[in-house]
């Protein structure tokens, strides 16, 4: 047993028939920000669940926090801090007391969550609604409500299923800085998304989900050195005198056509550019752009993570 | 710490027989919540409380005065709404117990997602269960102190014996809100609920609230003894009649075996549904 906080080998989970993860490793260490990414139905709200003892798990071996969610579900679960992907808010409580009532089922004593639920009213930016109930509340003030409630047993480890699905990105912004503060502060978080930017922004490391499998491992930097170039060319031709894709080829080390698009990897973008000007090929728009986890889930699984 | 101590604090002797760690023993948090919540939804709660009175009202005294007495359990002649009135108590403690334990928590479990909410922390499903049947039957209780002193003041309480009214109508309470609430782990719809409204109400109107079971032919008096009304209503009635006797321990142990069996019953299905 290492000190990672979690920590687990072949996992695997079946629903019926269907093997929704099927045989991971992940090893998460104190005070990182860990990383499921993928597209819906990769595995990884199942992953999350196992890991937050709501789900148990089908076959292999899982640690949290150095116990066993099958034995020690509820001492694990004392001190987790769980987002859902979907907002479970208490509708029929106001705003702090779904803080008060939660910090309860912990058996906290009635002080100090009452405590608790002002200081992180503050943190949500919600003190000035904490007598209101919740359904009036934006999208963006439940799920901050949502992590706050998250927070109110000062857990160990925080988990985030999808935190900042659905929400306009101002709302997003405000919610990866409350994050990051968190990150700060020395808190364990494992998130998943199936946005690239946020994966990006948020983690320090993580995994590709597709198909219940790890499909690569790293940093963002280390991904998207080992699995694309620095550079991409996107290039957008008119249907007529759209080139072959060996005529492509000869100017970057990779190409992915796309049925929009065409997306050339190179180290160099400006210079694929100018070599495919002096061949003679011209797009209706061509743009250089930095390398992201988008082109290295789509060299990874041949698709694109949003459809 | 200290605060973290008391929240990975173990769970009692008998709840380690259960599997995973299904119970936190801490239900009683659960009926912080329907406190501090039906703080707003109180007059869902009057409301529940007037209704038996109202029945009292137009059966008891309205047709009351056309019926005259009827024999009570003991064969002496008592008015019609001393003999209806342990009948309202009793259907009371079911209506209460049941629209709580079914239409509340099909809506909590299915819309709410508040017993996902709940599993998150150290709570398990038999926490959930207990404290949600809990609240049923605190509300039933409440429905029948209230109807208990209805009875008292219009002078329908005739016996000492009446004061054990109370706790049995808890027992009728907690019995139809666990079984209640292991039917709603079942239904999948709103429109399942139908099928609570055809249980619930032949039973109250049919299972000896408003007249004797001797006007049934035979065959139709066994099936009405089968049905859980039935022996609230006979509970009760030897109760506030004063007409005790040992068979009201076989009432009794009806609805400690249907209790047992809806409490077990809602906690595995909760976990069947929610630890998936």
């Amino acid at each position: 047993m290492g000190d990672g906080l979690v920590q687990a080998r072949d996992l695997r989970k079946r629903f019926g028939t269907f093997e929704a993860v099927r045989g991971i490793d992940v090893d998460v260490a104190q005070g990182e920000v860990f990383g499921f990414l993928g597209p819906n139905g990769a595995g990884k709200s199942s992953t999350m669940r196992m890991i937050a003892c709501v789900s148990p798990r089908t076959s292999g071996s899982l640690q949290v926090l150095g116990m066993d969610p099958d034995r020690d579900g509820p001492r694990i679960r004392a001190r987790l801090g769980v987002v859902p992907q979907l907002d479970n808010l208490d509708t029929e409580l106001s705003v702090r007391e779904n803080l008060e009532i939660y910090g309860r089922y912990f058996g906290l004593p009635r002080r100090h969550v009452r405590a608790k639920a002002a200081e992180l009213l503050e943190f949500a930016r919600l003190t000035e609604r904490a007598e209101d109930r919740v359904e009036p509340l934006s999208g963006g003030m439940k799920r901050r409500l949502t992590i706050a409630r998250s927070l109110v047993n000062d857990p160990d480890l925080l988990l985030l299923d999808e935190p900042t699905t659905g929400l306009d990105p101002q709302a997003r912004h405000l919610l990866w800085e409350r994050l990051y503060q968190l990150k700060r502060e020395g808190v364990t978080q494992i998130i998943t998304t199936h946005y690239m930017d946020e994966a990006e922004q948020l983690c320090d490391r993580l995994v590709v989900m597709d198909g219940g499998v790890i499909v690569a491992e790293g940093s963002p930097a280390e991904l998207i050195e080992r699995w694309s170039t620095r550079e991409v060319l996107e290039l957008r031709f008119a249907p007529e005198d759209r080139p072959a894709a060996a005529d492509l080829e000869r100017h970057a080390e990779r190409v992915e056509v796309l049925p929009d698009r065409a997306l050339l990897y190179t180290a160099d973008g400006e210079r694929s550019q100018a070599a495919l000007h002096a061949a003679g090929l011209r797009p209706l728009s061509a743009l250089v752009r930095r390398s992201t986890l988008e082109d290295v889930f789509l060299r990874l699984t041949g698709r694109t993570l949003v459809d | 710490m200290t605060a973290l101590d008391t929240a990975t604090r173990a769970a009692p002797g008998w709840a380690r027989l259960l599997p995973g760690g299904s119970y936190a023993g801490r239900s009683r948090m659960l009926l912080l919540r329907s406190a501090t919540a039906s703080r707003r939804t109180w007059p869902a709660i009057v409301s529940g409380f007037a209704e038996p009175v109202f029945y009292l009202l137009a059966m008891g005294s309205g047709l009351g005065s056309l019926v005259g007495t009827l024999p009570g359990p003991d064969g002496r002649p008592i008015s019609y709404a001393a003999w209806i009135a342990p009948g309202l108590l009793a259907a009371s403690a079911m209506n209460g117990a049941v629209f709580d334990a079914t239409f509340n928590v099909f809506f909590k479990l299915k819309y709410n997602r508040l017993y996902d909410a709940m599993l998150a922390t150290p709570l398990g499903p038999v926490d959930i269960a207990l404290g949600e049947i809990g609240w049923a039957l605190l509300r039933g209780g409440l429905y029948a102190t209230g109807f208990l002193s209805v009875m008292a003041v219009a002078g329908l309480l005739t016996s000492p014996w009446a004061l054990l009214a109370l706790p049995a109508a808890l027992l009728v309470a907690f019995a139809f809100a666990a079984i209640g609430m292991a039917a709603t782990s079942f239904m999948r719809s709103w429109q399942d609920f139908d099928l609570v409204t055809l249980a619930v109400l032949p039973m109250f109107l049919f299972a000896t609230t408003f007249y004797p079971l001797g006007v049934y032919p035979r065959p139709l008096q066994i099936l009405v003894e089968c049905l859980p009304l039935f022996h609230a209503v006979e509970l009760m009635r030897g109760l506030t009649t004063g007409a005790v006797h040992l068979g009201l321990l076989g009432h009794l142990a009806y609805f400690l075996v249907m209790a047992a069996v809806g409490v077990v019953v809602a906690a595995r299905r909760l976990e069947a549904l929610l630890l998936r």
